[in-house]
């Protein structure tokens, strides 16, 4: 990935965070993201991000366990090897509904919870730079990146104004990586802090 | 269009006159069946008409009080979001004792009367030679079946007016006009529905279906029966106040009301379909299994015989339908997709009702359901009439609720 430089500006209140967002965005900045400790309805809307597809990968998993279940369910016992239950025909789809609910649960959730992981990239070993470590404690963090064009001191200005405290230039490694954080100051030839 | 919170709903002359259009049309299918069917001597032909009342009957009692259940449910969890449409719950609740009346005549007639081709317990002479039944006596006997449902519909409609008589006390903004009135009024809110729940429990989710409905197949009997008829009617009760509330935002009421609450009474539609659909199999699956001849004579007739058709075709409108339209966050925020999985589900649990009484009664052959239609729209009609009636009496939003607040910033 890329090192990018990134302006950070902490927030306290969401009544000044969603104004802020407001107006960053209207000024034509590109924010990157708001890290905030919990998550805060409405935020992704004010962002503009779109809905998650999340769910329709959700419902794509379920019936395959649906399947899954009664194929193997009904090749095994009315195909393979065929064993009389109390007089019950062999293809006994009734009592193979509690199984394929069962299926259809399991593979929806795990296979839900492995996108989302996907998703976020969010993995064992897999690291990723941090703009503030307070966004996972006590203040909302945005991030605004800069690209060829921004100002950064006319954009360092307008965040202060919009009510962000603690305004700073960053430089941070946008992707994600295997390993440690303290190697990845080499890694990139160039020194970013371990946050 | 004005969007003031004190606003009452105006019925369109037109609403009224469809109100009682359906209202006519429930009266002439009525005669028609009886006049068509009833008459003396013939036994099956008489059944067939007064089931054919009872079905619709207790089915639209239970809905409407399903609406009142939703209230109380609701208020005893503190939940904020209902009240942007309370004034619609509670309008629909309102029917309860009109309906009630109605039903409580034709059940009494039933038992009291000599109709003992619907209830067969209530014939002492069958009873006699009946070793099942007398077993079941002190349970199915006219005096416990007339005392429970007395005090059924007393209870239902005496705590329902309550509990309407609370909500509208606040538009005059004294009982919450402070920190510690509004905590009273909390609090008395809560007790009043705890009672209504404790009602409730004993009626709806134990009692009343196996006396109203299950004792037609008086040898027959399923445990959950009554929470499989508490699904049914909910699942019917939450579509139709989805379907007042979609009905009254179109016309420019309810201003606190979004998309957000729309929402969530769609998600209630479609967690009590699968809820419904969970106990419908849960009593069917085990049934199957077991194969016990006196349990599966309840299936035979509807799963395999003449009824086959009405059975499956409502498990495809009451889980398959929607189950999948419902399933995307899109569906259950348009006024047109709600409206019409609303319509849908009405009429599939009223098919529900309509296969768990028939099959005892006529178990030669269906019998023309256009008349039990007609009935049943009949019976809509009435709370069409009710409902419309109530709205226009109070202002459609309460706005002086504690919990306002909550229902405006309501997200999902």
């Amino acid at each position: 990935m890329a090192i990018k430089k990134f302006i950070t500006g902490n927030f306290y209140e969401e009544a000044v965070l969603f104004p802020a967002v407001k107006k960053v965005r209207r000024a034509g900045y590109k924010v990157h993201d708001v890290y905030t400790p919990f998550p805060i309805h409405g935020l992704d809307k004010e962002l503009g991000m779109k809905d998650t597809d999340l769910h329709i990968a959700g419902f794509i998993y379920g019936i395959t366990g649906t399947t899954t279940a009664i194929s193997f369910i009904g090749w095994a016992l009315a195909r393979d090897w065929q064993i009389n239950f109390g007089g019950k025909p062999f293809f006994s789809l009734p009592a193979w509904i509690p199984i394929m609910f069962e299926l259809t649960v399991l593979f929806s959730a795990v296979g839900m919870v492995l996108t989302f992981c996907w998703l976020c990239q969010l993995a064992p070993f897999v690291k990723k730079d941090h703009f503030n470590p307070r966004s996972t404690d006590d203040t909302f963090v945005m991030a605004i990146e800069c690209t060829d064009k921004t100002n950064e001191a006319e954009a360092i200005a307008f965040l202060k104004e919009a009510g962000a405290q603690d305004v700073q230039i960053q430089s941070r490694e946008t992707g994600w990586w295997f390993g440690r954080y303290d190697r990845e100051t080499v890694r990139f030839g160039k020194k970013v802090a371990a946050v | 269009m004005s969007t003031s919170t004190t606003e009452k709903f105006i019925p369109a002359k037109r609403y009224n006159t469809i109100a009682f259009a359906l209202m006519v049309v429930g009266v002439i299918a009525a005669i028609s069946l009886f006049v068509t069917t009833g008459g003396e001597g013939n036994h099956d032909n008489r059944a067939r008409f007064w089931a054919s009342l009872l079905q619709n009957s207790v089915y639209f009692l239970l809905v409407v009080n399903a609406a009142m259940f939703f209230m109380c449910a609701t208020t005893l969890a503190w939940g904020g979001w209902q009240i942007a449409f309370t004034r619609v719950t509670e309008a629909i609740a309102s029917c309860v004792p009109v309906i009630g009346v109605i039903a409580l005549v034709i059940l009494l007639a039933l038992c009291f009367g000599d109709h003992h081709t619907i209830y067969h317990w209530t014939d002492a002479e069958h009873v006699a030679h009946d070793p099942v039944l007398q077993h079941k006596s002190g349970f199915l006997s006219k005096g416990f079946f007339a005392t429970v449902t007395i005090l059924t519909v007393v209870l239902w409609s005496f705590l329902g007016w309550k509990m309407r008589q609370m909500s509208l006390k606040t538009d005059e903004g004294e009982v919450v006009s402070t920190l510690e009135k509004r905590k009273k009024f909390v609090w008395n809110n809560t007790v009043m529905a705890a009672l209504y729940i404790v009602v409730f429990a004993l009626t709806v989710m134990s009692s009343v279906p196996w006396l109203w409905i299950m004792s037609i197949d008086a040898h027959w009997y399923s445990t959950m029966f009554s929470w499989y008829n508490f699904a049914s009617t909910f699942v019917a009760g939450m579509s139709l106040i989805a379907l007042y509330v979609v009905f009254l935002k179109n016309n420019g009421y309810l201003p606190l009301v979004n998309k957000e609450h729309l929402h969530d009474l769609g998600k209630f539609i479609f967690a009590f379909s699968i809820f419904w659909t969970y106990l419908w199999f849960a009593q069917f699956m085990l049934i199957w299994y077991a194969n016990i001849p006196e349990e599966t004579v309840y299936f035979k007739p509807r799963a395999e015989g003449i009824y086959s058709a009405i059975f499956w075709m409502m498990l495809i409108i009451n889980f398959v339908a929607p189950i999948l339209i419902f399933m995307s966050r899109d569906s259950k925020r348009n006024y047109t997709i709600v409206t019409i999985v609303a319509v849908l589900v009405i009429f599939g649990h009223w098919l529900d009702f309509f296969q768990m009484v028939f099959p005892a009664v006529s178990p030669t052959k269906v019998p023309m359901i256009l008349f039990d239609m007609g009935i049943g729209l009949g019976f809509i009609g009435i709370i069409m009439f009710v409902t419309g009636k109530t709205l226009s009496k109070h202002a459609l939003t309460a706005r002086n609720h504690p919990f306002v607040k909550e229902a405006v910033i309501h997200h999902t």
